[in-house]
């Protein structure tokens, strides 16, 4: 299953109802707000790391982003923006992003009930202390009206590299809004799709409940799942197609500038020939891991915060090669 | 086709509408679409009725003054319609009737079911579910135009407007 779902996220929005939404939130008051669900948290039994986003490097934001740690959006909130960060990495929590309180758990992997539970419990423990915005009839408040009544984003990442090529994933993301679902590029809104990977997540919050929410994404997740590992079955008995996963390889083992963008899509073609046999010697998790690392900030994290475009390329060759041989 | 309001560029987007009972049917270019409005989340909230294409769900609703300001973070309707984000939890109630076509229009319901704060749970368990009547009236009216059938349509949407106007 992990061939196709490589990460499984839940995402809650919450916010405190003594203070406006924060689009409305002076930096006093948004810090008075991070303060304020830091101590609670202080005192759980999480261990978390603190990130002050004023005080982080761009270079150290836009990195968070690249291991999905916090939204594309966050990177430009400053004063009072606070991540929180599991040391596992499983658990991250925005205060001050588009609401007061983002709270979300990633795995790798299909395991959405499982992450739930945990923002769930999560979620608990704060509105113990919290008094959250919430209507009987439209459920949590948000600042946003598409994240009314549940405030539940759960998502899926998904990697389709044999859909893609046969064009299926366009027309089945036509069909998935019936079912109160999008697909989308890896980074979420508004990004391309890079590598094919995809991120499937639930469009409908208000009027369905966290738990069926859960199971329509899980069923249409478990569809795509079959389709996917049917067409690329068909896939890898096809000279054409073992030749451009050997190659991509041989590429990526050999290559002196490299960019991302290519590098994404021949780690793709890879991750394709780990997954139905055609390359045993390489595991699915070290080529996500790999996904990450070669995202320009992740590189530049390694290597120096000077690098021009160009000179990223090279180490990022160099730093493939040396991880493949 | 071409688009019937530039008349230069292939139609991509089919605007049906319903302008006083009046059903229309128009094809738009993207472009054309955009610059009226009908690819926005909030197109419905600008409360343009002067425009040849205004829309049914903001003609069945009932106008407010824009002074309307919500008494808590003092954001307007037109705050929130321009920025697409809501001002505070208060502004939910003060503009609940403006924000509910938006509402439904993403979600395809208006009513909350899953979690809720425990500090809830208890006032609500001896409170009946009950609908109100325009909210019934509206799920007879998405039905209907759902099966285009555009007079009863109008007819309920007629009675809405009367029901909410008082």
């Amino acid at each position: 299953m992990s061939e196709v779902v490589v990460k499984t996220r839940v995402r809650l929005a919450r916010n405190l109802k003594d203070y406006p939404f924060e689009c409305r939130l002076n930096a006093d008051e948004k810090k008075e707000i991070a303060e304020k669900v830091c101590k609670i948290l202080e005192k759980s039994e999480y261990d978390f790391t603190r990130y002050d986003m004023e005080k982080l490097s761009q270079v150290d934001k836009i990195a968070l982003v690249e291991r999905h740690l916090i939204s594309p959006e966050f990177v430009s909130n400053n004063a009072g923006a606070v991540a929180l960060i599991s040391s596992n990495e499983e658990i991250s929590i925005m205060l001050n992003e588009e609401d007061h309180i983002r709270l979300q758990i990633i795995k790798n992997g299909l395991f959405l009930e499982e992450a739930y539970e945990i923002a769930d419990k999560l979620d608990d423990i704060l509105s113990e202390k919290l008094e959250f915005a919430f209507s009987e009839k439209l459920g949590y408040l948000t600042q946003c009206p598409t994240n009314l009544g549940t405030a539940m984003r759960a998502s899926v990442m998904l990697h389709l590299p044999a859909l893609q090529k046969s064009h299926a994933v366009v027309r089945i993301g036509n069909n998935l809004s019936k079912l109160g679902l999008t697909i989308r590029g890896m980074y979420g809104e508004s990004s391309k799709p890079s590598g094919a990977l995809y991120q499937l997540s639930n469009q409908v919050t208000l009027g369905i409940s966290e738990k069926a929410a859960i199971e329509n994404l899980k069923n249409i997740t478990n569809q795509l799942i079959t389709q996917e590992i049917k067409s690329r079955a068909s896939l890898s008995s096809d000279i054409s197609v073992v030749d451009t996963v050997s190659r991509s390889l041989g590429i990526l083992k050999t290559a002196r500038i490299i960019s991302s963008d290519e590098a994404m899509n021949l780690l793709s073609n890879v991750r394709f020939g780990v997954s139905v046999k055609l390359l045993e010697t390489l595991s699915l998790d070290s080529i996500d891991e790999l996904i990450c690392e070669i995202q320009p900030a992740s590189i530049m994290k390694k290597y120096g915060t000077e690098l021009t475009v160009s000179e990223r390329d090279i180490k990022r060759a160099d730093f493939l090669r040396e991880k493949l041989n | 086709m071409l688009c019937q309001h530039c008349q230069k560029n292939q139609a991509t987007t089919h605007v049906k509408s319903i302008v006083n009972g009046e059903y229309t049917e128009y094809m738009l270019c993207s472009d054309c679409a955009k610059e009226m409005g009908y690819t926005s989340l909030w197109s419905d909230m600008q409360g343009d009725f002067s425009s040849l294409l205004g829309s049914f769900f903001s003609n069945a609703l009932p106008e407010r003054t824009q002074a309307t300001r919500c008494s808590k973070c003092k954001s307007s309707y037109n705050d929130i319609a321009n920025s697409g984000k809501v001002g505070c939890a208060d502004c939910y109630e003060t503009f609940y009737s403006q924000l509910l076509p938006t509402v439904r229009k993403v979600h395809g319901n208006t009513e909350h079911c899953g979690k809720r704060p425990k500090v809830f749970e208890k006032q609500t368990e001896d409170k009946p579910a009950t609908e109100s009547e325009t909210e019934l009236l509206k799920k007879e009216l998405e039905k209907a135009v759902e099966e285009q059938n555009f007079e009863k349509a109008a007819e309920l949407r007629d009675k809405i407007k009367e029901l909410e106007g008082k």
